[in-house]
């Protein structure tokens, strides 16, 4: 360790990346133009420095050539600057004498011309050659961590997550806005290409999850606030009044049959408004928590406050209603959370060509979804909005999806699930089916196989993406039927197809709140509005927050299977944060150079995390290392430059100012 | 270096959480742009000290670009709100330092706008290439030279007659 405070012996590598850096940058000039620079013991070129030799390259060349200082100019240092600061570790040298250069990401891969690309990596070379002298070794922090997980959301993704955590023996908290967990799974009849029953697997999960003794079940709350980071998450949770005292119901929904309204005629969100029900209700039968809830828009008592409180007099002794519940709020404190918010299904209406909201007989495929269900609204029975059966029906797919006037990117289970419904309606109805596709998308296992059987059921698929959706008829036959307008590219002309029943395979979009919750847990969105993971292929389920998750359909459309796998994902990783039991903090925190603080106290306000004090004494503001995160905002506005921030330092960035201006 | 046609040097200060991950995020997509910039990465487009802007400038920047999240969106909930404030001061400074308004620039740029790098990029740099060289290392260096003449030219007068009499005059009276 002694060579570290002598003069700078800097080694200097420069990776190829095979041809992703090669290609664009002259290498081996930049390994020869730093050779040159002051301090620069060693210059080398080499085809993948985060390969294991190159790894062991500069572990040799530490111990050879005493060198006390590393540059590597590759690819971006949110990849790859862990891999690199752990061989120069190995190598004997303190982890922090390691600077990355970025000459894939912001030079190679966005330049065209080799001659400009490959000054640019020597004058970012050049800088971190100059930056990395003033160098100095620094600790990681290790900060004890909570060893509780929040899981956002109980969708199929929430509970899957939730009951992976609790059953490695950690305690969950499992927060879900809706009155039941189960999410858009509940809805669904039946699961591509298996066919087998979506309740059937889903429903024991859910009441696993609601009687599991280490997940603490939250449905109608929110998780509205977010404090804290990493491993010591403090999160303020919103519980909205359901006016049943939840420990108290039994779930005998004896309250629902005495309600003063005979007959059920409220808008059922559960059933997308295809079915009714009372302003005391439970979602759907197997709702978990078994509880009921009351709806305040439309309950006698709460609106008017006179009601003959029929329901009360069913509950008897039990005594689980109670009018006057306000909404409440607890908090808790977590290490991880797994926002699994899900997705929301694309608004038909946005595209009036297809006519759904002006033509009774069309419907959303979630619509479809709930008529087909032998516990939705209709018992199973597939009929039309005035009871008669369908003889004809189309399914028309991409709606809202590869779509540049609504939504660009294709939600992947559409075309899967438009086959499931096609497969379903013709084993109900006996209809003709027609599916309307642009491309049939069947990327999963079983999914190709999927499609073969419905060709060999008769369905009939049509290629082209529909113009309109009319009831304008030109012949006897389409009188009094939806016609659907479209042009064949494969029989190369524009048919007119007339059916009963029109079903638009409407595509998966962020939820309304995206955006919102994004803020709430310091989330990134892509451009879709989808939450962001941190890397597209090697960590998909992480954010650039650390310890938050992700999971589900909130990063992106997916079917069931990869839901699930992602959830998996996200516990494990999760796991990984608090079973090791404390975390390490990157160690580039702000400190004050008690000699020269004046005592202004310009910084002390300045600090979001209030991490700045004053000691009254000293007349000294004292930096406290525990809630320092390590903008830098303090540093930059000290009048009087008394505040260093570790790996960030004013004398490392000025450095590196000149370097990279030092180009000929 | 002569014969090389002139073309601007950029410094960009870019948050690590939003600007410095949209400039991966462009680069990863493979985007296309000038290659005049070089990047500068920092935790938070707070920590920008405006000594780091005068000094790119002296060092021979012809502009400056500085990168944070979007306002709300800071990873450390305001140093990007910060930041604008110094800006704002700064920009007038600049102005009455003969430095024009378009060669220092903050942007927004959230981690999913790797498009938006190569348009604010490609802009600035066409924008700086229309202004021409700012070259403050030679203003710096005909400055002094000035300096240097005028030191001179006291010396000399020094040197010469007023003090020179004015000692002797001492002299004789004495």
């Amino acid at each position: 360790m002694d060579n570290q405070r002598n003069e700078p012996r800097i080694g200097f590598y420069v990776c190829h990346c095979g041809t992703n850096i090669a290609g664009m940058v002259d290498c081996p000039a930049v390994a020869q133009y730093v050779s040159r620079l002051p301090n620069v013991v060693l210059s080398r070129d080499y085809k993948y420095m985060c390969s294991d030799p190159g790894q062991e390259l500069i572990q040799q060349d530490i111990r050879e050539h005493r060198l006390n200082r590393i540059v590597v100019a590759s690819c971006s240092p949110l990849l790859h600057e862990k891999t690199f600061r752990g061989a120069t570790e190995k190598g004997g040298l303190n982890p922090f004498f390691f600077h990355m250069v970025n000459i894939r990401e912001h030079d190679s891969w966005v330049h065209t011309d080799k001659q400009a690309a490959t000054e640019k990596a020597k004058s970012l070379a050049h800088a971190a050659i100059h930056r990395v002298r003033f160098h100095k070794p620094l600790e990681v922090k290790q900060v004890p961590i909570h060893p509780a997980v929040l899981v956002v959301g109980g969708g199929i993704a929430g509970i899957h997550a939730a009951m992976t955590l609790a059953n490695a023996g950690k305690k969950v908290y499992l927060v879900e806005r809706e009155p039941s967990i189960g999410g858009h799974m509940a809805k669904f009849d039946k699961t591509f290409p298996t066919l087998d029953c979506a309740a059937c697997i889903l429903t024991p999960k859910m009441s696993e999850v609601g009687a599991h003794p280490n997940i603490t079940l939250w449905t109608y709350s929110e998780a509205m606030k977010m404090e804290g980071y990493v491993g010591n998450y403090t999160v303020t949770i919103r519980h909205k009044p359901r006016y049943i005292i939840e420990d108290a119901c039994v779930g005998c929904l004896e309250c629902i049959d005495a309600c003063v309204y005979k007959q059920p005629k409220f808008f059922d969100e559960f059933n997308m408004g295809l079915g009714k029900r009372k302003p005391v209700y439970i979602p759907f039968p197997q709702a978990t928590p078994q509880v009921v809830l009351i709806d305040p828009e439309t309950c006698l008592n709460l609106k008017t406050g006179k009601c003959k409180k029929t329901c009360v007099e069913a509950c008897a002794d039990r005594k689980a209603i109670d009018f006057t519940q306000k909404e409440t709020f607890s908090e808790i404190k977590v290490g991880a959370i797994i926002v699994a918010t899900g997705f929301k299904s694309f608004d038909a209406q946005r595209i009036p060509q297809y006519g759904y909201g002006t033509y009774p007989n069309v419907y959303t495929a979630l619509e479809i979804e709930r008529l087909v269900n032998a516990s939705g609204p209709t018992g199973g029975e597939v009929v039309l909005r005035d009871g008669k059966k369908p003889k004809s029906i189309g399914i028309i797919h991409c709606v809202g999806s590869r779509d540049h006037k609504t939504n660009r990117w294709c939600s992947r289970v559409c075309c899967m699930y438009s086959m499931k419904l096609a497969h379903l309606l013709k084993e109900h109805t006996e209809a003709e089916v027609y599916s309307f596709y642009i491309d049939m998308r069947t990327p999963g296992k079983g999914y190709e196989e999927f499609y073969g059987k419905l060709l060999d059921e008769g369905v009939q698929f049509v290629r082209g993406r529909v113009g309109e959706v009319t009831d304008w008829a030109f012949t006897k036959e389409e009188e009094g039927k939806l016609v659907i307008r479209v042009e064949d590219t494969l029989a190369g002309y524009v048919r007119r197809i007339p059916v009963d029943m029109v079903v638009l395979a409407t595509g998966l979009e962020p939820q309304a709140d995206a955006q919102e919750v994004r803020r709430r847990f310091n989330m990134s969105c892509g451009t879709e509005g989808f939450f962001l993971e941190r890397h597209p292929k090697l960590a998909p389920v992480n954010t650039f927050t650390d310890g938050i998750l992700l999971a589900g359909c909130c990063q992106g459309p997916k079917d069931i299977p990869d839901t699930v796998a992602q959830a998996g994902a996200a516990a494990a990783e999760a796991l990984v944060l608090i079973d090791k039991g404390h975390i390490e903090q990157e160690p580039n925190t702000a400190f004050i150079h008690e000699e020269d603080c004046s005592g202004c106290k310009s910084c002390i306000p300045l600090c979001p995390y209030s991490a700045i004090l004053f000691n009254e004494e000293t007349r000294k503001a004292i930096i406290n290392q525990a809630l320092c995160k390590g903008c830098g905002t303090c540093v930059a506005s000290c009048p009087s430059g008394s505040i260093e921030q570790n790996l960030f330092d004013d004398e490392e960035i000025f450095s590196e100012i000149e370097g990279v201006l030092a180009y000929e | 270096m002569n014969e090389k046609q002139w073309t601007p040097r950029i410094v960009a200060f870019f948050c690590n959480w939003c600007t410095y991950t949209a400039a991966d995020l462009a680069g990863v997509s493979r985007l296309k742009y000038a290659p005049n910039m070089r990047v500068i990465r920092i935790m938070c487009s707070g920590r920008v000290d405006p000594q780091f802007i005068l000094e790119a400038f002296a060092k021979g920047a012809d502009g400056v670009l500085i990168g944070g999240c979007h306002p709300n969106d800071c990873h450390y909930a305001e140093g990007n709100y910060k930041m604008l404030r110094r800006f704002q001061l700064l920009q007038r400074m600049l102005k009455d330092m003969g430095i024009e308004e378009d060669r220092l620039r903050l942007e927004w740029i959230s981690a999913a706008e790797g498009e938006k790098v190569k348009t604010v990029m490609n802009d600035m740099v066409a924008k700086v290439t229309a202004m021409g060289p700012l070259g403050m290392p030679g203003r710096f260096a005909d400055w002094d030279k000035e300096m240097e003449h005028l030191e001179a030219a006291v010396a000399t007068a020094e040197a010469g007659q007023p003090a020179h009499s004015h000692s002797q005059q001492e002299v004789k009276h004495a």
